[in-house]
């Protein structure tokens, strides 16, 4: 531990400890634009300047740790003058749009601006003349309004490991994009968002698509179902004013029958079919060795593209269960269909997700399309839904609660827990324990595979064999688990997992790239809180309870990996070339 | 073996004539059997400048200065074939400098250890590796005074020593010879002149911080320095200087060489490790600092070239010697690269304490305009610069930055009348946002902004209130850039408007140029009296300018007038004026 001085309040903090944190113990927020808590600093804006007694520079608080007896000042006239400034340079080079942009209100540098009570523009407006690039259809880059601040680079590089980003030229004409300035599409970019979900101003953003789905919903012709992802429900709240964490999946019900939606379905449905499916799959590769083990799951799609690129090597290994929102999809256009006698081709579905890459999934391959046209329609975010929200006029605080239109809408807890890393592979086991066994684990929760650390490595006894299982999320940290497995295999020696779960983004897909902004450690953990506690006060906690997942394979898909369950919930992979031209 | 004849082209000349002189000198010998007697080596720098043809013997130590091509004969007639000394030839040698770290820049061949063995080479290295433990070499250094003559004056021992006491199996040691300053080739000298000197300086850093990997980082547009680098650093593994158990110790180090691919920014450690390492060369925030985490994450101590040659010496003469020279906080010698308006540029290494006016009339032989001297810029595109009522200023660190300036690598610019201080602000200005990584805001936008700024001001748009712009601006440069680039890129513009606020006012509020230096202030018209209606100028203006008729006279419309100066030049009764 160090002791020093913050602006004369005494603090005590571990040692390297950046001064930046530290002044936030002592009730200080020093301003900055390009440090991001997920992020080491990156020192590119300037504003976090403080000064240190005996030093005569200023010295930026965001990488310079605090030192035993260090007296330092963060708040005076020439500090602030300097930042006043560096505001106004950065604000030379941004455009003025503000109103038309993806982050009014909700942008930092806006703030910001605001805070400093900026009123005029000091100097000559200098905007670089580059293009948008939306070529991905799922995030959209625009060069034009970053500030360099190099978050995205950074999580692109070092916390993704996609290296889709980068800055390229130098100098005034430095800008973000991808090497060798080719378009995103065309970019190692696995559509994951965490770039957009990072970035202080409006430069990346997601693709809007609430117009879209305004437009289906006033379509009289057409029947539109909507489904809700599990980290949606615990984290859409944030825009509202809701204590961090706190789950709405009742209101968001009531919300989307409000919205004009025919059924409201929950993706926590689909993910209770996904497990019925997928620890079928595991039993069988582990019993009766059809396929390779160990099996990785397969239900988050800046994964699966992550994989497709990066690590083919491994497209065996993966489990072919189609993820839980394209699940509901295509039994929304079919099942559901079939059993209210619907014309499929009437039916919308629209997925509200946490997640950017969903936008990309719903048309990756043919097997999306299994129902006969796209099984679902659009992807929308949990901040384009917030959008949509406010543009109805509801107010969401006082909705009344309601329940999900059965069939595709009931959910079991381990349905929930896919919302959180960890909790596919929960889930799975729940079932597949119960599989071998015939009866439920005595204890369900697997806190050993909870929690935010990289790579969560442990053994579950089941059967009498021990289950070795790792859970990696955040895509830095999965080559660690994976050149383990390609260790073994090349010396043929016993596999060191069974079973892996790996989410793109850290914390699983409560850390999503669609999600509210300013995401933190602290916000996923409350977050996934949440989830835990919705499993927690579940009735049934294991996805073969689930009544309504009984009834569907009894009704209409017969037994799990059955030929038609294979035909409609599962899908095949492909290596894919990092670079596409 | 014969003697040998070292020679060099005039330094104030721009052209390198040295190899038609080498041809011609060549054949005479031939002509005269005399060949084989003598070897004939072309040098970048010998020590003397302003000399026109410098021609060398440095067995019998006989300098010909300002030799013409019909002197060969008769120096291969006399000196050569008879070691007779011509007087009417020989050099007078200035006094006031002091050559350490140029101390055989001019007297070897740099291709040649043994030249450079002979004089006292690697013995430095011997003495630290026999007698001296690598901490007594820190120590020798602390004595010595020695600080880094990169730029920032950090002292050397100190720098040694963080990165000693770090503890890690592995460490390494970097020369940093990507100089960039425009108008500074001080390391350049060095190399092209003496590169077994830095190599030993080098060698020493590594034995002291217990590194067995060195690093040179030399930018790729010195091709001969690159060469010259290779060639003494196979020697020296050829001798055993480098490589395995040196001198038969446990001491084993390795060195290669790393070429800058032309960015000014790498020269800053922590981007010059990147781009050793292969990333974009990008300062990235300290600490960690070098010392501690450096080159792939290991402790690195990088030295400037000028501080690596200065090491041998104060080893092997011990620094107590070199803490006699210099001042009390400014030790030793530096080298400085005069240039300008000065009658000898070239190289000077003077004394620490000397002061301006000693370099640039006893040294540099006075203003070679005939025109007042204005000022003297120093430090590069980091420094600023020092009017003229600052001349017996002694030179080191601290009296440099109170004056607003800084040592910097050692770049010094002679200024007359005919330089504008506001061209010469923007001139600075522009290499460094030319060359700013584009990283941190006050240095990407805030250099950009100031450019701006000063353009306006010299193609008179300028503005009082842009003054203040500039100000401000700068003022956020110094304090919020990340590095040492930005945090100095605004020193021209601040020290010419602390010293030459008028001369700013002028271009602002009269629009005139005083110096006659930035065109678009500029009015050219014709001298009635003068004219002679040849009608020269109308035909030459190349955008019809120029109009009258020989009854009336010619005159110029400002409106149309492009200010390129072409009527003024053509006129051959100098009936334009220009103002």
């Amino acid at each position: 531990m160090v002791k020093g001085k913050i602006n004369n309040i005494a603090v005590e903090v571990d040692e390297g400890v950046s001064i930046l944190d530290a002044a936030k113990k002592a009730q200080i927020k020093i301003p900055t634009l390009c440090k991001h808590p997920d992020l080491p600093p990156g020192a590119g804006c300037g504003l976090c300047i403080i000064r240190i007694k005996g030093t005569p520079k200023m010295l930026r608080a965001c990488c310079t740790p605090l030192e035993e007896g260090m007296e330092i000042t963060t708040h005076d006239p020439e500090i602030v003058a300097v930042r006043r400034t560096v505001l106004e340079l950065i604000l030379s080079n941004h455009p003025n749009d503000c109103l038309q942009c993806g982050r009014n209100n909700n942008c930092e540098l806006q703030t910001l601006v605001a805070d400093f009570g900026i009123r005029q523009e000091s100097f000559q407006k200098f905007l670089p003349d580059v293009p948008k690039d939306d070529s991905t259809r799922t995030i959209v880059l625009d060069p034009q309004k970053c500030i360099r601040c190099g978050r995205c680079v950074k999580v692109c590089q070092e916390m993704q490991n996609v290296w889709a980003l980068s800055f390229l030229e130098r100098g005034f004409c430095t800008r973000i994009s991808p090497a060798g300035d080719i378009k995103l599409a065309d970019s190692p970019c696995i559509r994951c968002g965490q770039c957009s979900n990072h970035c202080p101003t409006g430069s990346i953003v997601e693709l809007d698509e609430t117009a879209r789905v305004w437009e289906l919903l006033q379509d009289q012709d057409k029947h539109c179902v909507v489904q809700i992802a599990p980290a949606v429900r615990v984290a859409i709240g944030e825009a509202f004013g809701y204590p961090l964490g706190t789950n709405l999946t009742k209101k968001l019900y009531a919300l989307l029958r409000r919205l004009g939606f025919k059924a409201v379905f929950d993706t926590n449905f689909g993910a209770d079919v996904t497990i019925m499916e997928e620890a079928n799959e595991f039993i069988q590769r582990l019993q009766k060795g059809k396929g390779h083990l160990p099996l990785i799951t397969s239900c988050c799609p800046g994964w699966v593209d992550f994989m497709e690129k990066f690590h083919p090597d491994m497209i065996d290994h993966f489990s072919s269960c189609k993820s839980p929102h394209e699940i509901v999809g295509v039994l929304s256009k079919t099942y559901y269909a079939e059993k209210n006698n619907i014309d499929p081709k009437k039916i919308v579905v629209v997925s509200i997700m946490p997640c950017t890459a969903k936008k990309n999934e719903i048309i990756r391959s043919e097997e999306m399309y299994a129902s006969g046209s796209q099984d679902v329609d659009v992807a929308l975010t949990t901040r384009e839904l917030a959008r949509m929200i406010k543009q109805a006029g509801i107010d969401f605080v006082n909705l009344p609660d309601e329940n999900p239109d059965h069939l595709l809408g009931d959910y079991t807890g381990a349905g929930v827990i896919f919302g959180a890393t960890g909790g596919v592979m929960e889930a799975a086991l729940r079932t597949a324990y119960f599989l071998l066994n015939g009866k439920n684990m005595e204890k369900v929760e697997l806190n050993q595979i909870r929690g935010l650390d990289g790579v969560k490595v442990s053994e579950i006894p089941i059967n009498g064999k021990r289950i070795r299982v790792a859970v990696a999320h955040g895509l830095n940290h999965v080559e660690y688990v994976l050149d383990q497995v390609r260790e073994a295999e090349k010396n043929n020696k016993e596999m060191p997992f069974h079973f892996i779960e790996v989410m793109a983004c850290l914390g699983g897909c409560v850390g999503g790239g669609g999600q509210p902004y300013g995401v933190t450690d602290e916000l996923r953990a409350k977050r996934a809180a949440g989830i835990y506690q919705d499993d927690k006060s579940s009735k049934q906690r294991c996805s073969h309870e689930n009544p309504f997942v009984q009834q569907l394979y009894k009704e209409f898909l017969g037994a799990p990996l059955s030929e038609k369950a294979e035909h409609l919930l599962h899908t095949h992979y492909h290596a894919r070339p990092v670079y596409a031209k | 073996m014969g003697a040998k004849i070292v020679f060099i082209k005039d330094t104030a000349v721009n052209q390198d004539t040295t190899q038609d002189f080498y041809v011609h000198f060549s054949n005479i010998l031939r002509e005269n059997a005399l060949e084989g007697k003598v070897q004939v080596v072309r040098v970048a720098d010998i020590g003397i400048y302003g000399q026109g043809l410098v021609v060398k013997f440095p067995e019998e130590n006989i300098i010909y200065a300002n030799v013409q091509e019909k002197d060969l004969k008769n120096i291969v007639d006399k000196t050569v074939r008879d070691g007779q000394v011509i007087k009417e030839l020989l050099y007078q040698p200035e006094p006031k400098q002091l050559r350490i770290v140029l101390r055989n820049c001019g007297e070897i061949d740099p291709e040649n250890i043994d030249e450079y063995i002979a004089k006292d080479g690697y013995r430095a290295l011997a003495k630290a590796i026999n007698d001296y433990q690598p901490e007594q070499v820190i120590e020798e250094l602390k004595k010595s005074g020695l600080r880094g003559r990169g730029g920032a004056g950090f002292p050397t021992w100190l720098k040694w020593k963080l990165t000693r006491e770090t503890p890690e199996a592995q460490k390494y040691v970097i020369c940093n010879a990507d100089e960039g300053d425009p108008g500074a080739y001080m390391d350049r000298g060095v190399l092209e002149g003496d590169p077994h000197s830095v190599i030993e300086g080098l060698i020493l850093a590594g034995y002291a911080i217990g590194a067995s990997k060195g690093y040179f980082y030399v930018r790729a547009e010195y091709p001969l320095a690159v060469e010259r680098i290779e060639k003494a650093l196979k020697q020296a593994y050829d001798c055993g200087f480098l490589g395995k158990n040196i001198f038969g110790s446990s001491f084993s180090f390795e060195v290669d060489i790393r070429l800058g691919a032309g960015a000014f920014v790498c020269g800053e450690e922590t981007a010059l490790i990147a781009s050793i390492e292969g990333r974009r060369g990008t300062p990235r925030p300290r600490p960690p600092y070098p010392s501690v985490k450096g080159l792939w994450g290991k402790p690195t101590a990088i030295n400037n070239v000028e501080t690596l040659a200065n090491i041998p010496p104060i080893i092997l003469k011990g620094g107590a010697w070199y803490a006699s020279i210099g001042t009390e906080k400014s030790k030793g010698t530096k080298v400085f690269a005069l240039t300008g308006k000065v009658k000898n540029s070239g190289l000077v290494e003077v004394p620490m304490g000397i002061t301006l006016r000693e370099i640039v009339f006893d040294i540099g032989g006075g203003m070679f305009s005939g025109k007042g001297l204005k000022a003297i810029q120093t430090g590069g595109p980091s420094g600023g610069v020092i009017p003229k009522e600052y001349l017996d200023t002694p030179v080191d660190y601290e009296n440099l930055q109170k004056l607003g300036s800084i040592m910097g690598s050692g770049g010094m610019i002679v200024m007359d009348e005919d330089d504008c201080m506001v061209d010469i602000a923007k001139f600075y200005l522009g290499f460094c946002v030319d060359e700013s990584c584009g990283k941190c805001v006050p240095c990407r936008i805030g250099g950009y902004q100031m450019l701006n700024l000063l353009n306006k001001i010299t193609e008179s748009r300028g503005e009082l209130t842009d003054l203040d712009s500039l100000k401000r601006i700068a003022v956020a440069m110094q304090k919020a850039s990340l590095c040492a680039l930005g945090q100095t890129a605004a020193n021209p513009v601040v020290s010419t408007i602390r010293y030459f606020e008028e001369e700013y006012k002028d271009h602002i509020v009269n629009k005139k140029c005083r110096s006659h230096k930035c065109k678009h202030l500029l009015n050219y018209n014709v001298i009635q009296e003068k004219c002679k209606r040849c009608r020269v100028c109308v035909i030459n203006c190349p955008v019809n300018a120029i109009e009258g008729d020989k009854e009336k006279g010619f005159f110029v419309d400002p409106k149309t007038c492009v200010r390129c100066g072409k009527c003024y030049e053509v006129c051959k009764f100098n009936a334009i004026f220009k103002e």
